[in-house]
């Protein structure tokens, strides 16, 4: 028997404290105008204490509770972030934990703004091979790797988290998809460097584990790279694009590349700013929840992400 | 010539008036341009030109890119 997978459910979860551009400029020498004129940024959520296994905890709590499933049902649980609350345990172990969802099997993924896609593709795998029910999640708390003093970066993210379950389908919703990365040009974009604090260690640190961009090397990559990987895959009727939420202006150039009208690319980043593995899911549950798509419609969307690794990704697939 | 050429590119990437780009302006600060901006006519003046521009540190007015693609013109 041919299984498949499709998304049954979406939520989200930003925490509570919005901080809007204006707010931004008493800290630090910008303003509203410059920011979401050149962003498209407005305002975006920051954490004050928590972490990223609690933003992910609370996005589990509400597919839960929204699709009537129970914890122990769940045959896996993959989260995609840039930030985890620690080395190990994964924050997917500690979403598993908190909901008790014993018989699940978890695990983070690390692609950074790409994560959620790559999560997305590898838990399609996983229901297509057997298993029945799971939940990804992306969710991250950028904030903790921003340097606040620079605002080139800190004007540019936000904190958040949402996900989806996936369950088993006679029918085919996942269409195509194509993955890449390219490690040679890894260090574009880097964040969460660890210094080596061991007695013998006797080199120096690489980076100060801030998150840090060669801004002109994303930009080309952005417009190029991604812009031919969406290439690829997308289809003239094609209903809408969801992409990674970086930039608004990079969504209208590769718009314009792509020859797609701009109205096709659903946006969020004007309230979220950038909030990497869990901007593509917070923009699926908005638009959900919007009524702008609609699982089971039957809607033919691209999910693209793109980001640190570098990494980059797009699927096809039906609601 | 290659004035020129960069200053239609400008004046296209930036919805300016020819007049205001002059070889004495500053990109960022007199045209209101930002990184992306930059970035953007960076790209379009590779292809123009067919040459390669390794990195936009010091270049800050007309002038700068003028005379980086004379330099690997020449």
């Amino acid at each position: 028997m041919n299984q498949h997978a499709k998304i049954t459910c979406t939520s989200r979860y930003v925490p509570e404290n919005a901080v809007s551009n204006h707010q931004l400029s008493t800290m630090m020498d910008t303003s509203d105008e410059w920011i979401s004129s050149r962003t498209g940024i407005r305002s975006r959520n920051i954490v004050i204490n928590e972490n990223t296994s609690d933003l992910c905890i609370k996005v589990a709590g509400k597919l839960l509770e929204k699709s009537g499933i129970k914890a122990q049902d769940l045959d896996f649980i993959l989260v995609a972030t840039m930030t985890p609350d620690y080395g190990t345990p994964s924050v997917a172990c500690l979403v598993q934990g908190k909901i008790s969802a014993v018989n699940a099997f978890a695990f983070d993924i690390s692609a950074a703004c790409s994560g959620f896609v790559y999560a997305l593709s590898m838990g399609e795998k996983l229901i297509r091979t057997g298993k029945k029910l799971g939940m990804i999640i992306g969710g991250e708390t950028l904030s903790k790797v921003l340097d606040w003093n620079d605002r080139s970066t800190a004007v540019l993210f936000g904190d958040g988290a949402a996900g989806v379950l996936l369950e088993a389908s006679d029918e085919e919703h996942f269409i195509s998809e194509k993955l890449q990365s390219d490690g040679q040009r890894g260090k574009s974009l880097t964040s969460g460097y660890i210094e080596n604090q061991s007695p013998f260690y006797t080199g120096t640190a690489e980076s100060s584990g801030y998150l840090q961009m060669a801004g002109r090397d994303i930009y080309d990559f952005s417009l190029n790279d991604v812009t031919n990987n969406i290439r690829e895959i997308v289809e003239d009727d094609v209903d809408y694009l969801l992409l990674h939420q970086a930039n608004k202006r990079i969504i209208e150039k590769i718009s314009k590349k792509l020859n797609v009208p701009r109205e096709k690319f659903l946006t969020n980043m004007e309230h979220n700013g950038n909030t990497s593995a869990a901007s593509i899911p917070l923009l699926l549950d908005e638009s959900v929840e919007s009524g702008v798509l609609q699982l089971g419609s039957k809607q033919k969307i691209v999910l693209t992400g793109y980001g640190g690794g570098l990494t980059w990704g797009s699927i096809l697939m039906t609601l | 010539m290659v004035f020129e050429k960069i200053q239609a590119i400008i004046v296209e990437e930036l919805g300016k008036e020819p007049e205001e780009v002059k070889l004495t302006t500053n990109i960022q600060e007199e045209l209101d341009a930002d990184s992306l901006d930059l970035f953007q006519i960076i790209n379009e003046i590779e292809d123009a030109f067919d040459i390669k521009i390794e990195s936009e540190d010091g270049i800050t007015t007309v002038q700068d890119l003028v005379t980086y693609v004379e330099k690997q013109k020449a």
